[in-house]
Formats: structure tokens, C-alpha cells, sequence
């Protein structure tokens, strides 16, 4: 983690007809960091990670990355400068098989860029690099996983495609929109150190959970959010102690 | 009681793992070959089977002509999902971009139907581009509505011959050439587009299909691939209705007829949508049907929609995919 700035959110607001999505979010997420948001449902988590990536155009405010204001640019070319994020409802390409769904990400190009491989055919050197990032991601490269339909794999794997079709685009920020929903524990334990593992390799990632205990494990700050407006942003400690966060969670006590 | 059920086994040929195996025996190839081979020689073999009928050669093109037509459907409905009904459209346009070509710049037909195709496209897809952010059936009534614009325009401007058409185009040198001409372009669309499907670039448009969010989040500009995706279908549209005007010396309102909208679709429904072969056969068996049922006047409609509509109960799934599993497998009674 250093002190350079990569995702700046200044004065965001969105309001879907009379309903305050958002009201003024302003944040700094440093490089390097694993920046947690919480909240309760509905409290504007993932309106705010749409706004950012340009699946939604704010009512106000700015994003930028690093020394670029990203805030009206189309969605692929935000993921084109490497602000790729993952969907809290899983979107894998159904009829594909799964390897066959990094070719996707892999093709854009952001990864052309990268990579030197030649494309195409049923074997192209895409394919490839695509089982490499399953591997990497946590699909056993023997087993018959990679090459099964995208549709007919259960969650946990569904889940870290989502990831992989981020990873693939060799990101500098993910924002990952629930990854730890609807996983059992010890599905969640395999997920962590992948988690762990993007931090090391210098991702910065920014984390909307529920799962309050495993982002708290991972993550170095966090950010509450309740009724689109922030309410407390720190160390974890400090957060869950704020009194306001207390009240967002467990309701207040005043009648 | 004994009792029996039906057990569904796959050929145990090593060729289904669609590697090297392809070529380590004879019976493999044989497996691989056969039913291409059997579609090509069938189609090759027919004009000269209808020197005994010379009518039915007509039928023949038709058939091909509306072929090309049901595989760019089916490739913008079911690999990008953009069900397009502007098959009419490309006709239309292809068929009088090839008159003024040939009449008006008098091209020769070589270079009217190449023109004619590529500047054809380029039009189509600029006319389709504004209502691509639409989906599903809205995009279906807007395509299906341009044809029906088009010759409205024509009429009540008078133009390109207004109502009477541009008569006195080219027609082919010879009879073989025309025949032969529209065969092997329609194996060509065929099996270039079953290869380019699954190409890189044909996964992200079958992605588009899936989920075009999850393209865009990819770092993937989905306009510019839908864009390129009905330049791909509008080359084959307008290939073919430029073939039409030469084929009848003649290009009118009827190339915007919704026949050529229609019967893809109806075809594609039959032979099995996303097999791009499905597309092929089923106009083989509609365009044929159709001619045949000609002497029964307007009650031929009848029939016609009770063909379809017994397909679309008992057989959804379409010929083809229903062939593909019974070549692939084989069912016998087992005992419980």
C-alpha cells in the first residue's frame, strides 16, 4: 500500500426518480490497498460501483483515475484503462464453456495489448492463456471443470470466473460486488487467498460484502454506507464501533 | 413383469473429443466427413439431376438464394442475438444497388454484384445502426419495418423506376454459371461462417448474445461488434438479392417483399435455430414445399402453417439438432 491516490470519488449523487440512490460520496482509494464497502441492503453499495465503472451516468460528483476524470466515459473503455469490476448476480457467458469465456476478455483490447499470443481457431493460443487463468483462479487444470458449460457450474466456481474475467484483463483496480455471497465457508476459505494473492501482485481492489467477518480479514479499509450516504470510513475497528454504523445494523434505540 | 427403458449411448469414437483423433483411422475420417460431404455432393448434384426438369433449376437457386437468407438470420438471432427480420431489407437493397450498377453505369454482372454486395452492406448497416442499442422483438419490428419504408419511398418518389422497376439488367452468360454461382457461395456462407462462429472473434458475438453487460465490463465496444456482426449478415442479404435482379433481369418493389423476411425465419424454425446447417435444410425442404403446393392456390397456406406449426409442437428443437443427437448416439432397450 503506498500513498498514491487511484480511485477518486468526489461529490457523488444519483437519484432514481424521488429515491436518493446516493447523496454526496466522496472517497480516496490508495494503490496497492483492499478498500472494503458496507452496508445494510439497499443502502447504495452497488449504485455506487455502477456510477464508478459507467454502468450508471451520477447525477453529479467525479471519478477519477488516477490523474483522469472517467466519469461520462463508456464502460468499455473504463475496463479498457484497467477499472474492471465483477457483477454481484453472476453474468458468465451460459452456452460457453467456461475457458471459453475468458477468450471474451482476453480478445479486448487492453489484453491484446498485452499479450503477444496469435488468436483463434477451436486450440489458438488464447485458449491457452485462458486455462493458465483458470488454473491461477482455482480450476483444477486436469479435471473436467474448465471445459463444462458456464451455466452448469455451481456458484463458488460461477463466482470465480467473475473474477478471472477480470483478472484477465490484467486490471489495475477490481470491484468486486459481493464475491462472498451465496458461498459456503470453506468455499470462502479458497476464495481468500486469491483475494490475498491480487493485493501481492499489486491490484487494488475495492470489496462491497456482507460478509463482515471475511472482509474484515482482508481488508485494510473500510467504508460504511447507509441511505447513499457515507456514514464512517477507517480501520475496521473503528467502524464497527461508530455509532451511527451501530445504529444502520441494529437499529436505533431512541423510540 | 420385465420391465424396459430406452438407454441413450454415445458412438464410441475417439473423434468425439474433436482432437488429433480425426485422422487416426479411416473410420474416423468417415465419421467427420461423411455428412458434409453428403450436403456438398447433394447440392452440386442438382442442377444436373434437373436436366430432366428444367423448371424445378429455378427452384434450385431459389432455394439457395433463400438459404443465404436463413444463415444470416441465424447467425445474427442465435450467435448475437439480434433477431432481424430485415432480410427483405438486404434484398432490396442489394437487388437495386446491382441495377444501377449494371443498367445506369452499365458494370459488366461481374463487378455489379460485388459492388452492389459491399456497398450494399455498408448501407444496410448504417440504416440498422441507430436502433442496435434496441433488443429483442423491438429490433425485430424496426428491421421489419425499413423494407416496408423503402419501397414506400421508391413509389411515392418515383424513383429507380418507381412502381414499374428497373427492367433490362444482365442476366448470367450461361445457365451452369448461374446455377453453379449461387451453389458454391451458399456452401461458402455455409461453412465459413460454422468455422468463424468458433473463432475468438465469433465467441465475443455469441457473448453479446448471452450477456452484452458483461462484454462491456470486458473492455469490448458492443456496438462496434453489432455493427460488424449485420455487416457480416447484410454481405449475404445483399449478395443475394443482388444474384435475384440478375437472375430475372429485373429489380422492382417485389425485391422488398416480406417473403424474404419470412421464410428464413420459418426455416430456420424447421431445420433447428443455431446450427446454421438447420438453416440450410430447412429452406430445402420449405422452398421446395412451397412450389409443389403452388397448383393448391391460397389454401397452400394452410398446409404451410400446419407444417409449421406441427413442427413447432412435436419438433422444437429442429431437424438438425434432432440428426446431430441420432448421429452422435444411438438408443437401444435395457432392461431395469
Amino acid at each position: 500500500m503506498s500513498d498514491t491516490v487511484i480511485i477518486s470519488v468526489k461529490g457523488i449523487s444519483k437519484t432514481f426518480g424521488g429515491l436518493k440512490a446516493l447523496i454526496d460520496v466522496s472517497f480516496d482509494v490508495f494503490q496497492g490497498e483492499i478498500y472494503g464497502i458496507i452496508g445494510p441492503n439497499g443502502s447504495g453499495k452497488t449504485t455506487l460501483v455502477n456510477c464508478i465503472t459507467g454502468f450508471i451516468r451520477p447525477d453529479k460528483g467525479h471519478v477519477r483515475f488516477r490523474d483522469e476524470e472517467i466519469t461520462q466515459w463508456p464502460v468499455h473503455k473504463i475496463a479498457g484503462v484497467g477499472v474492471t469490476r465483477t457483477f454481484q448476480l453472476m453474468r458468465p457467458y451460459y452456452s460457453l464453456p467456461a475457458f471459453k469465456n475468458l477468450i471474451i476478455p482476453l480478445w479486448s483490447p487492453r489484453a491484446k495489448k498485452y499479450g503477444g499470443w496469435r488468436g483463434g481457431g477451436r486450440h489458438g493460443d488464447r485458449d491457452t492463456v485462458a486455462i493458465d487463468i483458470l488454473e491461477e483462479i482455482g480450476f483444477e487444470r486436469e479435471s473436467r471443470v474448465p471445459y463444462k458449460l458456464a451455466g452448469t457450474l455451481p456458484t463458488g466456481y460461477q463466482k470465480r470466473l467473475e473474477l478471472a474475467r477480470c483478472i484477465a484483463l490484467r486490471p489495475d483496480v477490481i470491484f468486486c460486488d459481493e464475491v462472498f455471497s451465496g458461498l459456503s465457508m470453506s468455499e470462502i476459505a479458497g476464495m481468500i487467498p486469491l483475494i490475498e494473492r491480487l493485493k501481492m501482485d499489486g491490484v487494488t481492489l475495492v470489496m462491497i460484502e456482507h460478509r463482515l467477518r471475511e472482509l474484515f480479514r482482508v481488508a485494510d479499509r473500510i467504508m460504511a454506507l447507509n441511505f447513499g450516504e457515507k456514514i464512517a470510513e477507517g480501520y475496521y475497528k473503528d467502524v464497527i464501533e461508530d455509532k451511527r454504523v451501530k445504529e444502520a445494523y441494529l437499529g436505533s434505540e431512541e423510540v | 413383469m420385465e420391465m424396459k427403458r430406452k438407454e441413450r449411448i454415445d458412438r464410441g469414437l475417439k473423434v468425439r473429443t474433436e482432437g488429433i483423433y480425426a485422422i487416426s483411422s479411416f473410420k474416423e475420417i468417415a465419421y467427420l466427413i461423411g455428412p458434409r460431404l453428403l450436403l456438398i455432393g447433394g447440392v452440386m448434384l442438382l442442377p444436373l439431376i434437373f436436366e430432366v426438369a428444367p423448371y424445378w433449376k429455378r427452384v434450385v437457386n431459389y432455394m439457395c438464394v433463400y438459404a443465404i437468407l436463413a444463415i444470416a438470420f441465424d447467425f445474427l438471432a442465435n450467435y448475437v442475438g439480434l433477431v432481424c427480420l430485415g432480410g427483405a431489407l438486404f434484398v432490396g437493397v442489394g437487388g437495386y444497388l446491382t441495377a444501377i450498377f449494371n443498367t445506369y453505369l452499365s458494370l459488366p454482372f461481374y463487378l455489379s454484384i460485388p459492388f452492389a454486395t459491399v456497398s450494399g452492406a455498408c448501407i444496410c448497416t448504417v440504416i440498422i445502426l441507430p436502433c442496435l442499442p434496441l433488443r429483442g422483438v423491438y429490433f425485430a419490428i424496426v428491421t421489419l419495418m425499413y423494407p416496408i419504408l423503402f419501397s414506400r419511398i421508391i413509389e411515392a418518389f418515383n424513383i429507380f423506376g418507381g412502381t414499374n422497376g428497373i427492367s433490362g439488367i444482365d442476366s448470367f452468360p450461361n445457365q451452369y454459371l448461374e446455377q453453379y454461382l449461387i451453389i458454391i457461395v451458399m456452401l461458402v456462407v455455409l461453412f465459413g461462417m460454422r468455422r468463424f462462429v468458433n473463432e475468438d472473434v465469433g465467441l465475443v458475438l455469441r457473448g453479446i448474445k448471452d450477456n452484452d453487460q458483461s462484454v462491456r465490463a470486458s473492455g469490448i465496444n458492443v456496438t462496434h461488434m453489432k455493427c460488424m456482426a449485420v455487416f457480416i449478415a447484410s454481405l449475404m442479404g445483399c449478395f443475394a438479392g443482388a444474384y435475384i435482379s440478375h437472375l430475372y433481369m429485373f429489380a422492382g418493389l417485389s425485391l422488398f417483399a416480406l417473403d424474404f423476411s419470412i421464410i428464413p425465419i420459418a426455416a430456420v424454425v424447421m431445420g433447428g435455430g443455431g446450427t446454421l446447417v438447420g438453416a440450410v435444410i430447412g429452406c430445402f425442404i420449405l422452398v421446395p414445399l412451397s412450389e409443389v403446393l403452388r397448383d393448391f392456390g391460397s389454401f397452400r397456406i394452410v398446409i404451410y402453417s400446419v407444417t409449421l406449426t406441427g413442427f413447432i409442437v412435436f419438433k422444437s428443437e429442429g431437424i438438425m439438432v434432432y440428426l446431430q443427437r441420432k448421429y452422435h448416439q444411438f438408443e437401444r432397450w435395457a432392461k431395469i
